[in-house]
């Protein structure tokens, strides 16, 4: 039975990528259709690159965006999947698209810059299945630990100050399941005999010592935020001096003149790796295929680099970094992508089949489920 | 003849109300129903239409959805006594001891509020509690400890209150209102005191407006889920929220049907009970 059905899945998958690589990738770039719907992170569509797009190309762009992956996807399958045209998905949530057939194969040889793509993010598994491209890597970057400098004076450097009581009632964490995956990271350094390999790979037992852990938080937390918004809020009021974020919430406050710093912990971190996607229902393929285009060139990738605090995929974007802000090339490793992009756990889809072929691990479900207990 | 006309009028005149009522309103209920009995399929998303109890089992097993439910009960009841508490000085005041133009100017300010967004004074309220907001601005310039209000069940409490007095007012003014002065002429000439008064006459009539203002104050906060998005903290979930994210977030929107069930139950039974205390009877 199990072997007919891995026969059955086999025939499948094959003919949905014999399909996908036969039908309607689009031979050229037409004509752009007028607008374009963009669901996107926060910060993924600032009119500083924005405007030029739209006045090259005459393509009016509306913005959507989103604080989690889950949002992301649920956002993409509203409506039959019909209301947007490109996604910027990270990882976990690329995969969902692809398998929930959300998302349509991309015609790499329409763009120019795939070329100039760092090797790793050329066709990761989270974008390109059995050799179908379903997007182009756009960008990646770490979860950072942030504080306020004038609060915690003593720069942290382990993830153990978001589970210390002495900052009970200051610290604030993404309201998302994947933020599970740091807590598990956590755990794997200072508790190894939990065996915890891979941050998205847990059994029943591993999962049940991070959720008491995230237990034992939840009281010293301030505020789940949701939206990248929200927790440059909480640091501006003061109600929140220490939290996991993005580099994006540091820079945000850094420019608005809260003194924040911002670091990797000695653990590590977790992170993303985001692709830009294209609608299975795309009503502007074109605009689509032109934002992508766009987006890819060195002076968007660095723009977006510099603006979010992340790497760029172009490796060519390295010198329009240094040109706009000298010394942030290095700064943001992309002049040794490779050797950086190892240490970071990317988000993935958690599922039941574990890294070493055993079959007990979580699936996403469990892990909603598991998020919901934490935070009751 | 022309009381088959007459019938054939009524019926024309019934039709679109309850047509409306029977395809939107109960058809979409009928489907919320069905669907709290199917599952999603979690990385494609689809949903998988076979029966099944398992969202339910997750209910009550989970001991997590208990505590969700517990605690918005909870505050909405006791936001529905506290809004009790704090109309009645006013409600009193309007309905018996001012003039005509007074209480119209009173009225008005009441329902000043509700012309503005409740989004805008929900964002308020964050300003007012938040940590160098307007509430510890005071304090510390009186030399008074500081509140961290922000972000807890006490700032909920405080917001909720706030959001619905003005709905617990209305019914209770009119209640009020309505008792004829030549009862309360009675007890005086019986030899009452004020407060036997109030505690045998103006108290027990005055129920059924308790009772509707209630409806409003108890069933909206149940089914509140943006206030708590905004003022609550960690440990501040609504079954509102919980529908909102299986809804909006993860997709899994039999979950969210499962646990909306409750609320319809909990919000029906309070109907009843509150029907029993004359909240509908007559305006």
């Amino acid at each position: 039975m199990k072997g007919f059905s891995a026969l059955f899945l086999a025939t499948c998958c094959t003919a949905l990528v014999t399909q996908a690589r036969a039908a309607d990738l689009p031979a050229s770039i037409g004509k752009g259709e007028g607008d374009l719907s963009v669901v996107a992170w926060e910060g993924y569509a600032d009119d500083a690159w924005v405007k030029p797009f739209e006045q090259q190309t005459g393509c009016k762009v509306h913005r959507k965006y989103v604080g989690s992956s889950d949002e992301m996807v649920a956002l993409t399958r509203m409506g039959g999947g019909k209301g947007f045209d490109v996604v910027s998905a990270s990882g976990d949530a690329a995969l969902r698209m692809i398998f929930g057939k959300n998302v349509q194969p991309v015609n790499i040889s329409l763009i120019p810059a795939y070329a100039d793509i760092m090797p790793e993010l050329q066709e990761p598994s989270f974008n390109t299945v059995k050799g179908v491209h379903y997007g182009v890597s756009y960008e990646w970057g770490p979860n950072v630990l942030m504080w306020n400098t004038k609060a915690i004076k003593d720069a942290p450097t382990s993830w153990s100050v978001i589970y210390d009581k002495a900052h009970a009632g200051v610290i604030t964490v993404p309201d998302n399941p994947i933020q599970i995956a740091d807590a598990a990271l956590y755990l794997s350094h200072t508790k190894p005999e939990l065996g915890i390999s891979d941050p998205y790979e847990l059994t029943q037992p591993q999962m049940d010592a991070v959720v008491a852990l995230l237990k034992e938080q939840r009281p010293l937390v301030k505020k789940y935020w949701a939206l990248a918004s929200d927790e440059v809020d909480l640091f501006k009021s003061g109600d929140a001096q220490v939290g996991a974020a993005w580099p994006y919430q540091a820079n945000t406050l850094r420019a608005a003149g809260v003194p924040v710093q911002d670091t990797i912990p000695s653990e590590g971190a977790t992170g993303w790796a985001d692709t830009w996607m294209i609608s299975t229902h795309a009503a502007h393929p074109n605009c689509a295929y032109m934002w992508i285009n766009h987006v890819m060139t060195p002076k968007v990738q660095a723009q977006q680099a510099l603006s979010f605090g992340e790497t760029p995929a172009n490796t060519k974007a390295c010198a329009e970094m240094d040109a706009t802000q000298p010394g942030s090339c290095k700064q943001y490793h992309a002049d040794a992508s490779a050797a950086y992009f190892s240490t970071i756990k990317f988000w993935k889809t958690p599922v039941k089949q574990c890294g070493n072929g055993q079959n007990n691990c979580l699936d996403y479900s469990a892990w909603q489920r598991a998020w919901q207990q934490v935070k009751q | 003849m022309t009381g088959g006309r007459k019938l054939l009028g009524h019926v024309a005149l019934l039709l679109p109300p309850f047509g409306w009522l029977t395809v939107f309103y109960l058809g979409s209920l009928f489907i919320l129903l069905l669907s709290a009995f199917w599952q999603v399929d979690s990385m494609s998303g689809e949903m998988i239409h076979e029966w099944t109890l398992d969202n339910f089992r997750v209910l009550v097993t989970d001991e997590t959805y208990r505590i969700i439910a517990e605690r918005t009960i909870g505050i909405a009841a006791l936001v529905t006594v506290t809004d009790i508490i704090l109309a009645w000085p006013l409600a009193y005041v309007i309905a018996r001891k001012v003039g005509p133009r007074m209480k119209l100017f009173l009225l008005v300010l009441v329902a000043l509020p509700l012309w503005s967004s409740m989004l805008a004074r929900i964002y308020a309220w964050r300003l007012i509690l938040g940590h160098d907001g307007v509430l510890n601005w005071f304090l510390r310039s009186a030399g008074l400890p500081e509140q961290s209000f922000a972000f807890t069940n006490v700032a909920l409490w405080i917001v909720f209150t706030y959001l619905w007095l003005p709905f617990m007012l209305m019914p209770l003014i009119s209640a009020i209102e309505r008792i004829p002065a030549s009862l309360l002429d009675a007890a005086g000439d019986m030899g009452a005191t004020p407060f036997q008064t109030f505690r045998t006459v103006i108290f027990p009539l005055a129920i059924p407006g308790m009772a509707a203002g209630s409806v409003f104050t108890f069933a909206v906060t149940l089914g509140e889920y943006v206030t708590p998005m905004l003022v609550g903290g960690a440990g501040s979930e609504f079954i509102g929220n919980v529908v909102y994210s299986n809804v909006g977030v993860s997709g899994n929107i039999p979950f969210a049907a499962a646990f909306s069930m409750i609320l319809l139950v909990v919000i029906g039974a309070y109907m009843l009970v509150a029907r029993r205390f004359g909240a509908f009877d007559g305006a």
